[in-house]
């Protein structure tokens, strides 16, 4: 415990000195600022365009397509992932399949799925979903791998009816590897929302953060991506405790 | 003790049609008296757990019969059949409490009376520091009294063990043996314990069934005589090395096919 | 370690039987039978049907233009993914065997392999300017991470007793190190390697559809913009083919210790 945070202190201390040197480097003129600016212009730019409301449009619009791929991964990735559990021969079939979408860079069919479906929220709700589903279908089928045989026993000796063996004992044994399944799955459909507006879209945190880039906007730029960045790194961190939580009061200590 | 028979076994078997097929059990012909200290004991691999789950309904018999209480299994587990098995079955996302309770969710027991037995459960395991606590905080032995106690609110008129202290260390397992005989004492039960540990079944039971190798059958039954109560103190008894000497000599042969299976 | 171990999940439950040949022929026939639907369904303005991709595949194979932006990807990807695999190494090891190093850097690590790259793609624009180094750099983004995660996972988890043992028999640390802590390593570095080579790939791919004019990336934006349905399908069949072979390949390798590992142990 004292070496966990004796280790967070010197993380902290080493993040602090970058940004610190970053800060000296661009005040100094050794870093050029057509390059990068300095990180407090950065928080300066995020906040100005925060409090000015120019980012409320895209904030919403990003949020929402992300909020969306989400939750229709998790409904797919788990229905995906019950099915496939169910019925050992789609399992065979499948698993390689899991296996390798990983090493498939979903988000070439990006392109496919704008010509497909038009510019708009669409294209970028699929290619959420595309991002997201496989972590959600691994979780789901490693979570009701993970039910101990004996816990089954332990229904059928108290006479539970199938309804309840579900919501009584499958569910919360699998919760932790669900859990960790829908927290790669946000983040993921975060990446492939963000990506997606950034490479071709008309709207959204990435287009803002492009567009500034395109027209040599480097306060406007850096200002959003610090906010995006900034959001990814506070959700996936709250997550990230949780999942701790969850963890830690089923392992030893 | 009465002698009145409780469970009792028919002819029977039990065949896994596999690949491969396996003839794990029988077949076995067994009565059990109600109150019954009943053990069991045989080679690894032999069928004891298979007969357990006969037993208990678990799994029906390929053919032959199992009656409880004069009543035929057939795939079901009865009411007053409680189980306790080899593996640690605490629900790691309950406390001890809910644990212990998790038997009664099904009963629609007043609140209070379910509370009631609750408590009495935890109290009698030795449990009511640790109500609050998660399994994942208490030790091995810890554990499985939480399964025991999640057994006993159920007030079961049989109780069917499992290698419960399969995993437990010699000291623990003395301990606990002590604890299972007060249980049987005070709740009246009939008890049928599974166990590889000779010195285990000698100590506890009323009767001691030795199986053969596998597919398992009875091939001696040894009564031990010992008083109703007993504690693990009958180790020092003169005896429990006869006892446990006879077993011994009875079990020999057949662990060493199962051995030389092994090889 | 939970993020990245979930991508070898699937790797780690290798031991499963291998699917029926014919629920595997289904399996194509019904990825060709939707492709081919909605190829003809939208009238090929989105995506070309199997066939006629083929056809146009097998024209463009001939065409120099084609080989030369295949070239130009490669050698980002190549360069990219050579030095994602022996700068994690190295980071790893050294994170491995120096654990407080290790706990310091290991969130960092994790947080940055999950926050969206694509933001910062700008930043190396502006910093290596447009052309091959900017890909490689922004390849390396994403394949470094996990090739350092993977590698100090494998050190850091290393059973205890393999080291004690080769004390008992008084290995040298070489030996040591060439005859226990590389072989117990291997299947997890190899997983690195697996995951670094598809995010150095992507990595480099965003970049050429980003901003170049030059590559596979650039090719399949631009043929997009052209309306040139059948040229963009083809560059998609064949960078999600090159992946699964590649990665395949990769898999067989993993599967392999790891059943030599099992049967070790069992």
């Amino acid at each position: 415990m004292r070496r966990r945070r004796a280790a967070f202190v010197v993380r902290a201390a080493i993040l602090a000195a970058l940004i610190a040197m970053l800060e000296v480097g661009c005040r100094t003129g050794a870093i050029d600022p057509l390059t990068v600016i300095p990180p407090s212009d950065m928080v300066a730019s995020m906040v100005g365009q925060i409090g000015s409301g120019e980012l409320d449009a895209s904030i919403v619009s990003t949020f929402s397509t992300i909020l969306i791929a989400f939750v229709l991964a998790v409904i797919l990735g788990i229905a995906t992932g019950a099915t496939i559990h169910r019925f050992a021969r789609l399992r065979d079939v499948a698993d390689p399949l899991l296996a390798s979408y990983y090493s498939v860079p979903t988000f070439i069919f990006y392109p496919l799925l704008v010509a497909l479906l038009g510019l708009g929220k669409a294209p970028l709700v699929v290619l959420g979903i595309l991002s997201a589903v496989p972590a959600v279908v691994i979780s789901t089928l490693s979570g009701l791998d993970s039910v101990a045989p004996v816990l089954m026993k332990v229904a059928r000796v108290h006479r539970l009816t199938a309804a309840r063996t579900l919501w009584w004992i499958v569910l919360p044994a699998a919760l932790p590897h669900l859990f960790t399944g829908f927290k790669l799955a946000l983040s993921y459909a975060l990446i492939g929302v963000i990506a997606g507006e950034f490479i071709l879209s008309g709207s959204g945190l990435g287009y803002a953060i492009s567009f500034a880039y395109q027209s040599f906007d480097n306060r406007t730029m850096y200002g959003a991506m610090l906010f995006v960045l900034l959001v990814a790194v506070i959700a996936n961190g709250i997550l990230y405790m949780w999942e701790g939580r969850l963890a830690r009061r089923r392992s030893r200590g | 003790m009465t002698g009145q028979c409780h469970v009792s076994l028919r002819e029977a078997v039990r065949r896994y049609d596999g690949p491969p097929a396996v003839h794990a059990l029988g077949p076995v012909n067994l009565e059990i008296r109600r109150g019954e200290f009943f053990s069991v004991v045989g080679p690894s691999g032999c069928g004891k757990s298979t007969l357990l789950d006969v037993i208990s309904g678990l799994v029906r018999p390929s053919s032959g019969s199992v009656h409880f209480e004069d009543k035929e299994l057939r795939g079901e587990v009865p009411d007053g059949v409680g189980v306790v098995f080899q593996e640690d079955s605490s629900m790691p996302w309950l406390s001890v409490r809910d644990n212990v309770a998790f038997g009664l969710r099904t009963s629609g027991l007043p609140k209070k009376e379910v509370a009631g037995r609750v408590d009495h459960a935890i109290r009698f395991m030795g449990l009511a520091q640790f109500a609050g606590h998660y399994p994942a905080q208490l030790s091995g032995g810890m554990r499985q009294r939480v399964c025991i106690a999640r057994t006993l609110v159920l007030r079961p008129r049989l109780i069917l063990l499992d290698e419960p202290f399969g995993a437990l260390d010699q000291q623990t397992r003395l301990l606990m043996g002590d604890e299972l005989l007060r249980l049987w004492r005070e709740t009246g039960a009939t008890v049928l314990l599974i166990t590889h540990a000779l010195d285990e079944a000698a100590m506890l039971s009323d009767r001691v069934g030795v199986m053969s190798a596998r597919p398992g059958h009875f091939i001696d039954m040894v009564e031990t005589g010992w008083p109703r109560d007993r504690d693990s103190r009958v180790i020092s008894d003169p005896k429990f090395g006869a006892l446990t000497a006879r077993l011994w000599s009875s079990l020999r042969e057949e662990s060493l096919k199962t051995m030389g299976h092994a090889a | 370690m939970s993020d990245l171990s979930l991508e070898t999940a699937q790797a780690a439950t290798a031991t499963r039987r291998p699917a029926r040949v014919l629920d595997v022929v289904v399996l194509i026939a019904v990825v060709l039978g939707l492709w081919h639907v909605i190829g003809t369904w939208t009238h090929g303005v989105a995506i070309a049907p199997p066939l006629q991709t083929l056809v146009y595949l097998a024209g463009l194979l001939h065409t120099e233009m084609f080989w030369s932006h295949a070239a130009a990807t490669l050698e980002a990807f190549l360069l990219a993914f050579v030095l994602s695999a022996l700068m994690g190494l190295a980071l790893g090891l050294i994170f491995g065997v120096r654990r407080f190093a290790g706990e310091v850097a290991e969130p960092i690590l994790a947080g940055f392999y999950t926050i969206p790259k694509v933001t910062l793609y700008p930043v190396v624009l502006l910093l290596f300017g447009l052309g091959m180094s900017a890909k490689v750099a922004f390849g390396v983004m994403h394949g470094l991470v996990p090739m350092t995660l993977f590698t100090l996972g494998a050190v850091r988890n290393l059973p205890p007793v393999l080291v004690r043992t080769a004390r008992v028999l008084r290995l040298s640390p070489g030996r040591t190190m060439r005859w226990v802590l590389i072989p117990a390593c291997l299947p997890d570095i190899v997983n690195g390697l697996r995951i670094s080579f598809s995010l150095s790939l992507l990595g480099v791919l965003i970049g050429e559809m980003f901003s170049s004019q030059r590559g596979l990336g650039f090719l399949l934006v631009n043929g997009m913009a052209q309306n040139n349905v059948p040229l963009s399908t083809a560059i998609v069949t064949v960078i999600v083919a090159i992946a699964i072979a590649a990665n395949t390949l990769m898999l067989r390798f993993v599967r392999r210790f790891a059943r030599r590992a099992d049967e070790m142990a069992g």
